[in-house]
C-alpha cells in the first residue's frame, strides 16, 4: 500500500515502491484510477483518468498489477464506452446523468448469457496457441463473434465446453501450459491497450473501402487496411464525413471514437444508427457498431487513452477475420492531451508546445492499421481514419503536417467550399490518395474498365477549370474562348452533379460504385459531346443554355443506387439532346460540300 | 480544518501564495486569506503536498505581508447556494448578491465546476426555436439545447442582437416565450450591463432573469468563476425545476484573457498566442454544459458572445470556440457599415443542428433546400460582385446583373430587418422565395422541381 504525496492537476505523486511504468493505480478514498508514467526511487508519478479535486496528500494509493487493458469478448457491439472502457449506458443507469467519480462497472456485462458453439476442430488433447478460434457466439444477427484463444497463450487443450449458454466469466475450457499450470478459458480475455495485438504477417491491401461518397471512392480512394486523415477547420465537415463513412462503408465492424469532441455528436450516432440499415447486409447499423466516447468536457488523460482503447478493440475484431473501420474524431484532441501531460511533466516543448515525441506517437498509432494474416490464418483488416483539427485551419501546424507524412489518403476539407455549402467540402486539388493504382484494378474488374481513365479525365477537367477561373476573376468570362467556357461549364457540372453529395439527401446519401461510375461517365459524356460541337464551331453559349445541363445536375438526387435502370435510360438519351446542335454544325459547309459534289 | 487559521505563508508572488506545513489539504479546495488590514481575499488550492500548498489568490497578492497573513482552508470547492429565490436576482462572479438584497440561504449548495454529463444521458436537440430573425431562422437556425455563439467585433451590435434573440425566442406554435434567462457578463462595461438590464426590464422579463456580473473594473480571476456560477444556476433551473433556460454569456474573450493571465502566473506552457494548451478543454467544460437530458423536461440553450480580436476568426478564442460549439453566428463590419442590421455575415455562419431541426415535421418541407439554395446563390452572387468590381458592372451579362440585384435585395431585405421586427419562420421562407424568384429557375438546383413549381414566382 502506498500513499499520495502531491496533487497537481491530473498528475499525482505517490509513494509506491515496486511499481512499474504503465501500471494501473487506484488512488484516494474515492478510488480514482490512473496509470504510472514516471518513477524515481520509491516515488511514482501517475496520471489519473478522473478529476483530482478533493484528493489529499496522505490518502492511500495502490498498484493494481496490470497496465491499462480492455475486456474483449461478446457484449462489445452496440455499446458505448468511455475513454477507459467504462460502459456508459450501464454507468448512467447506476450513477445518473452526471459521470460520478470512482464508479467501477465492468466493461462487459457479467450476467448476460451468450450461446456458445464450440469449434468442432478443437478436440481435447490438441495443441492450442494464441489467436486460435475456440468457437463462436452469434452476438448480433449480422455478426458472429469468434471466441479467440488469448494471444501469447500456448498449451494443450484439456477440455472445451459443449454448446450452451455461458456468461463471459464462466469457464468454457481449460488449457495446460508448458510449465504445467492449468489455465481457465473464458468467453473474454484482456489485452493491454498500448501493445499492438500480434498477427502472423502483414498482407497487401487489395480492396477499396466503399464509403458511398463519390469524392472519396471515385477520386481519392482508401483501401481496407489503409490509413487516411481528414484535416479541416471547424465546421468544414470532418464529423459529418466520418459519420457518413461509419454509416455506409462496406466494413463489417465500425468503431467510432469521439475523442475530445461534442457530446451531442455521440448522441446523434447513438440515436440514428439503430434506425438506419446497412446497405450491404440490410441489418440495423448499430449491430456492427460500437462507440468510444471521451467528450471534450471529460478528463483529459482518459482522452489520451481513448484512441488506444478503440484501436485495440479494432484489432480484436480484425483477429476474428473481420474488416474493421475505426474513425477517430479528433486526433488533434488526442495530441493536445499528450501536450497537456507533457507540459505538466515539464518536458521540453518543441513546436507549439507539443513534445518532441508527437510524430513518433502518431506514427506508432497509425501503424496499427493494416490488413493482416491473423494468428489463426484468416485475413482481417483495420482501416484507420483520423480527423485532424488544425488551429485556424492552418495545415502547416504540427499535428496535420506529421499526420500527412504517415497516411496514404488525405481528404483535405476546405473552408471556402464549406462556406458555400459545397458538401462534402473535400478539396479536389489539395487531397491525394496513394491507393489509386490498387483501387483501379478493383474498379476495372467489378465496375468498369474505363474507371481509371475517366477519373483522370474528370480531375484534369477540374484542374483546368481552376486555371480558367483565375483568368475570369481578373478579366471576366468574355475573355475566354468557347472551348474554355465549355471547360468551365463542364467542371461546374462535375462539381454540382457529381462531387456535391449532401449527407442529408436521402436518395443520394449513399451511392453504390455502380451509381458513382454511371454519373461520372454520363457527365463526361456530356462534356465530350459539347467539346466536339465547340470544335465544330458551336458557341459555348448555345451549349450552356441546354436544359440538359440543369437536368443532369439533379440526376444524383433523383435516382437511388437501387434505381439505376431509370438513370441509365436518361444517360442513353444524352446523344439525342445534342442531336439538333449536331445537325446544325456538323453540316457545316466545308464537309458537306465535299460529300455532295 | 475549516476553522484553523494558518500563518505559514512562505512566499507570495504574482497571485500565488505558497503555504508551508499544512498537511492534508484537499486539491481544489477554497481558501480564505485575511491580510494585515483585515481584508478577506479568496483563493483556490492548485497544488497540494504535505510540505507546500500552492494557493491562487483571486484578488492578487499585492501588499501581502507574509508575517501578517492568516489563511483558512475551507475544505470544499467553490459552491453556489441554490433555491427558487435566485430568480430575478443579481449576483457577482462568485455568487454573492450585488443587488443589495440578502444572500440566498439554502442547504442545496453545488460545486460550480459541475460534473461532465454522461453522453449516454443526453437527448439530441431537435426542437426549432424561432428567433424572429431571418438570417438565423432561415439559414442558421437555433434549436433547444444548442450552443450557438455570436462572433463579433468591437463596435458591432452583438449586444442588440443577443437582446433581440432573448426577447423574441420561442418555440413554434408557442404564444409567448417559455424561457427563463441566465445572463452572465464578465469583463463587460457598466454600459453593456445596463443595456441588458434595461432591455430585460422593457420586455418585462426581469423577474425571469438571473444575472451574474463581473464588470471590467472588477477582479480578473473572478471571471473564471462567473460563467461557472451562472451555468450552475442554469443547470439547477433546467434540470431540477424543469425550465427551458437561455444562457447569454458575454464576453468570452475577456474570459479567455483572464485564463491566460492566470496560466502565465502558474508558469503553464503556452500553445498559441500565449494561451495555454488547455484553453480548448477549459472552454469545452463551459460550453458542453448546454444541452438536453433524457427524461428531463428542461433544457439549456446557450448564446455566448465573443469579440474576435482584430476581427480575426482564426484567433485562438473564436477558433477554439468554433471547434466546440454547434455553429456560430458571425457579425460583419462590412454589412454594419452599410447600415444593415443585424449584420449577419451568412457564409461563415453555421448552425450544425439545423439539419435535424427544420423541414417537414418541424418548420416547412422546403426549409432545408431553401436555406441551401440561399447559401449557394448568395455565394455565387458575391463572386459576381467581386468580378463587377474589377471589370465594371457595365461589362456584366444580363444574367450576372440579375444576380447582383439578388445579392443587394438579399442583404437589404432578408438579412436586414428591424430591431423590433419579429418575423415568423413562414414569413422568412416566403421572403426567401420572393428573392429567389429574381433568379431563373434553372439556376436553382438545390431546391426540388416540385418546390420550384410551388413557390418560384417565375414558373407559376
Ligand atoms: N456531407 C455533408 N452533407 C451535408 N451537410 C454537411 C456535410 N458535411 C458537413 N455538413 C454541414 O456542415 C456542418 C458542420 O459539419 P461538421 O460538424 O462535420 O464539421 P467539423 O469539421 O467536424 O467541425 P468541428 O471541427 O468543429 O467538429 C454540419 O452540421 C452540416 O450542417
Ligand atoms: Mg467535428
Amino acid at each position: 500500500m502506498g500513499k499520495i504525496l502531491e496533487i497537481n492537476g491530473p498528475l499525482v505523486k505517490l509513494e509506491l515502491p515496486q511499481t512499474v511504468i504503465g501500471e494501473q493505480v487506484r488512488v484516494g478514498r474515492l478510488g480514482l484510477v490512473g496509470e504510472v508514467i514516471g518513477r524515481d526511487g520509491d516515488t511514482a508519478l501517475a496520471q489519473l483518468y478522473e478529476d483530482t479535486a478533493g484528493l489529499r496528500p496522505g490518502e492511500v494509493a495502490e498498484g493494481l498489477g496490470w497496465p491499462l487493458s480492455v475486456e474483449l469478448g461478446p457484449g462489445l457491439l452496440g455499446a458505448i464506452f468511455d475513454g477507459v472502457q467504462r460502459p456508459l449506458q450501464a454507468v448512467w443507469e447506476q450513477s445518473g446523468d452526471r459521470i460520478a467519480r470512482g464508479v467501477a462497472v465492468p466493461a462487459l456485462p457479467r450476467d448476460t448469457r451468450w450461446h456458445f458453439v464450440p469449434d468442432p476442430a478443437r478436440q481435447a488433447g490438441s495443441a492450442l496457441i494464441g489467436g486460435d478460434v475456440l468457437g463462436s457466439v452469434q452476438e448480433t444477427a449480422s455478426i458472429r463473434h469468434r471466441i479467440l484463444t488469448p494471444p501469447l497463450l500456448k498449451g494443450e487443450l484439456l477440455e472445451l465446453a459443449p454448446e450452451g449458454d455461458y456468461t463471459v466469466e464462466e469457464a468454457i475450457g481449460r488449457v495446460k501450459l508448458a510449465d504445467g499450470r492449468i489455465e481457465k478459458l473464458q468467453l473474454f480475455h484482456r489485452w493491454p491497450v498500448r501493445t499492438p495485438r500480434p498477427f502472423r504477417q502483414r498482407d497487401h491491401a487489395v480492396a477499396p473501402l466503399i464509403t458511398g461518397q463519390r469524392i472519396l471512392d471515385t477520386f481519392y480512394p482508401l483501401l481496407k487496411g489503409g490509413k487516411a486523415a481528414i484535416p479541416g477547420p471547424f465546421g468544414a465537415g470532418k464529423t459529418m464525413l466520418q459519420q457518413q463513412i461509419a454509416r455506409w462503408c462496406n466494413a463489417e465492424i465500425v468503431i467510432y471514437v469521439g475523442c475530445g469532441e461534442r457530446g451531442n455528436e455521440l448522441t446523434d450516432v447513438l440515436e440514428s444508427m439503430p434506425l438506419l440499415t446497412d446497405p450491404h447486409t440490410g441489418r440495423p447499423l448499430m449491430e456492427r457498431t460500437l462507440l468510444v466516447a471521451n467528450t471534450s468536457n471529460m478528463p483529459v488523460v482518459a482522452r489520451e487513452a481513448s484512441i488506444y482503447v478503440g484501436i485495440t478493440i479494432a484489432e480484436y475484431f480484425r483477429d476474428q477475420g473481420y474488416d474493421v473501420v475505426m474513425v477517430a474524431d479528433s486526433t488533434s484532441r488526442w495530441a493536445e492531451a499528450l501536450r497537456e501531460v507533457a507540459g505538466r511533466l515539464g518536458q521540453m516543448p518543441v513546436e507549439e508546445g507539443y513534445p518532441a515525441y508527437l510524430g513518433s506517437r502518431l506514427a506508432a498509432f497509425y501503424e496499427r492499421a493494416g490488413r493482416v494474416e491473423t494468428c489463426a490464418g484468416d485475413h482481417g483488416s483495420v482501416t484507420l481514419i483520423g480527423a485532424v483539427s488544425p488551429p485556424g485551419g492552418d495545415f502547416s501546424e504540427p499535428v496535420t503536417s506529421h499526420t500527412k507524412e504517415i497516411i496514404q489518403t488525405f481528404w483535405a476539407l476546405s473552408k471556402e467550399l464549406a462556406d458555400a455549402r459545397h458538401y462534402p467540402a473535400v478539396d479536389w486539388l489539395e487531397s491525394f490518395s496513394g491507393y489509386v493504382g490498387s483501387a483501379a484494378k478493383w474498379w476495372a474488374q467489378h465496375v468498369d474498365p474505363n474507371w481509371e481513365r475517366d477519373r483522370a479525365e474528370a480531375l484534369d477537367l477540374l484542374a483546368a477549370s481552376e486555371e480558367l477561373q483565375r483568368i475570369v476573376n481578373l478579366v471576366g468570362v468574355e475573355a475566354l474562348s468557347s472551348e474554355q467556357r465549355w471547360t468551365l461549364e463542364a467542371a461546374g457540372l462535375i462539381k454540382e452533379g457529381l462531387l456535391q453529395q449532401a449527407a442529408t439527401d436521402e436518395v443520394d446519401s449513399f451511392a453504390s460504385p455502380e451509381k458513382q461510375y454511371a454519373l461520372l461517365a454520363a457527365l463526361l459524356e456530356i462534356y465530350r459531346h459539347g467539346q466536339k460541337l465547340v470544335k465544330l464551331g458551336a458557341p459555348a453559349r448555345r451549349l450552356i443554355q441546354m436544359p440538359l445541363l440543369a437536368q443532369a445536375r439533379r440526376w444524383k438526387s433523383q435516382h437511388s443506387s437501387d434505381d439505376l435502370a431509370a438513370l441509365q435510360a436518361k444517360i442513353a438519351a444524352i446523344p439525342d439532346a445534342f442531336e439538333p446542335l449536331l445537325q446544325e454544325y456538323a453540316l457545316a459547309p466545308s464537309t458537306t460540300r465535299e460529300a455532295t459534289p | 480544518m475549516k476553522n484553523i487559521e494558518f500563518r505559514t505563508a512562505t512566499s507570495a508572488q504574482g497571485g500565488l501564495v505558497v503555504m508551508g506545513g499544512v498537511p492534508g489539504v484537499a486539491a481544489g479546495s477554497r481558501v480564505q486569506l485575511r491580510d494585515h488590514a483585515g481584508r478577506i481575499r479568496s483563493g483556490l488550492v492548485i497544488r497540494a503536498s504535505d510540505d507546500a500548498v500552492l494557493v491562487e489568490v483571486f484578488e492578487g497578492t499585492d501588499e501581502l505581508d507574509l508575517e501578517r497573513t492568516w489563511v483558512r482552508f475551507l475544505d470544499e470547492p467553490f459552491k453556489l447556494p441554490l433555491s427558487r429565490d435566485i430568480m430575478g436576482r443579481v449576483f457577482n462572479g462568485s455568487g454573492l448578491p450585488r443587488d443589495g438584497r440578502p444572500p440566498i440561504i439554502s442547504a442545496d449548495r453545488r460545486d460550480i465546476n459541475g460534473e461532465p454529463l454522461n453522453p449516454a444521458a443526453r437527448a439530441y436537440p431537435r426542437e426549432f426555436i424561432q428567433t424572429g430573425i431571418s438570417a438565423i431562422d432561415g439559414m442558421n437556425s437555433l434549436t433547444r439545447g444548442q450552443k450557438l455563439p455570436i462572433f463579433s467585433g468591437g463596435g458591432l451590435p452583438h449586444n442588440r442582437v443577443a437582446a433581440q434573440i432573448v426577447r423574441q425566442a420561442k418555440l413554434l406554435g408557442e404564444e409567448a416565450a417559455e424561457f427563463v434567462v441566465v445572463f452572465a457578463a464578465f469583463g463587460a462595461s457598466h454600459a453593456d450591463a445596463r443595456f441588458f438590464q434595461e432591455s430585460f426590464e422593457e420586455s418585462g422579463v426581469l423577474n425571469k432573469v438571473v444575472m451574474f456580473l463581473n464588470l471590467a473594473d472588477e477582479p480578473v480571476i473572478e471571471r473564471l468563476l462567473t460563467p461557472r456560477a451562472a451555468l450552475t444556476a442554469a443547470e439547477y433551473l433546467a434540470f431540477d425545476l424543469d425550465h427551458h433556460v437561455l444562457v447569454v454569456m458575454t464576453d468570452m474573450t475577456a474570459y479567455a484573457e483572464a485564463l491566460r493571465e492566470v496560466a502565465v502566473l502558474r508558469g503553464d506552457v503556452p500553445a498559441r498566442k500565449g494561451y495555454p494548451g488547455y484553453l480548448y478543454s477549459d472552454l469545452a467544460e463551459l460550453y458542453e454544459r448546454a444541452g438536453r437530458i433524457k427524461n428531463r423536461r428542461g433544457s439549456i440553450t446557450m448564446i455566448p458572445v465573443l469579440s474576435m480580436p482584430s476581427d480575426d476568426i482564426t484567433h485562438p478564442i473564436p477558433d477554439l470556440t468554433g471547434y466546440i460549439t454547434e455553429g456560430q453566428i458571425v457579425l460583419g463590419r462590412e454589412l454594419a457599415n452599410q447600415g444593415v442590421y443585424p449584420p449577419v455575415t451568412v457564409l461563415p455562419s453555421l448552425s450544425r443542428l439545423m439539419k435535424d431541426g427544420v423541414g417537414k415535421n418541424f418548420t416547412r418541407e422546403d426549409h432545408p433546400h431553401v436555406a441551401s439554395q440561399l447559401f449557394a446563390s448568395y455565394a455565387k452572387a458575391l463572386e459576381v460582385r467581386g468580378l463587377a468590381a474589377i471589370i465594371g458592372a457595365e461589362e456584366l451579362s444580363d444574367a450576372d446583373r440579375r444576380t447582383l440585384q439578388f445579392a443587394d435585395a438579399f442583404e437589404r431585405r432578408f438579412i436586414g430587418q428591424g430591431e423590433d421586427e419579429d418575423r415568423s419562420v413562414h414569413e422568412t421562407l416566403n421572403l426567401a422565395w420572393d428573392l429567389l424568384s429574381m433568379l431563373p429557375p434553372e439556376s436553382l438546383i438545390r431546391v426540388s422541381e416540385d418546390e420550384l413549381a410551388k413557390y418560384h414566382k417565375g414558373t407559376a
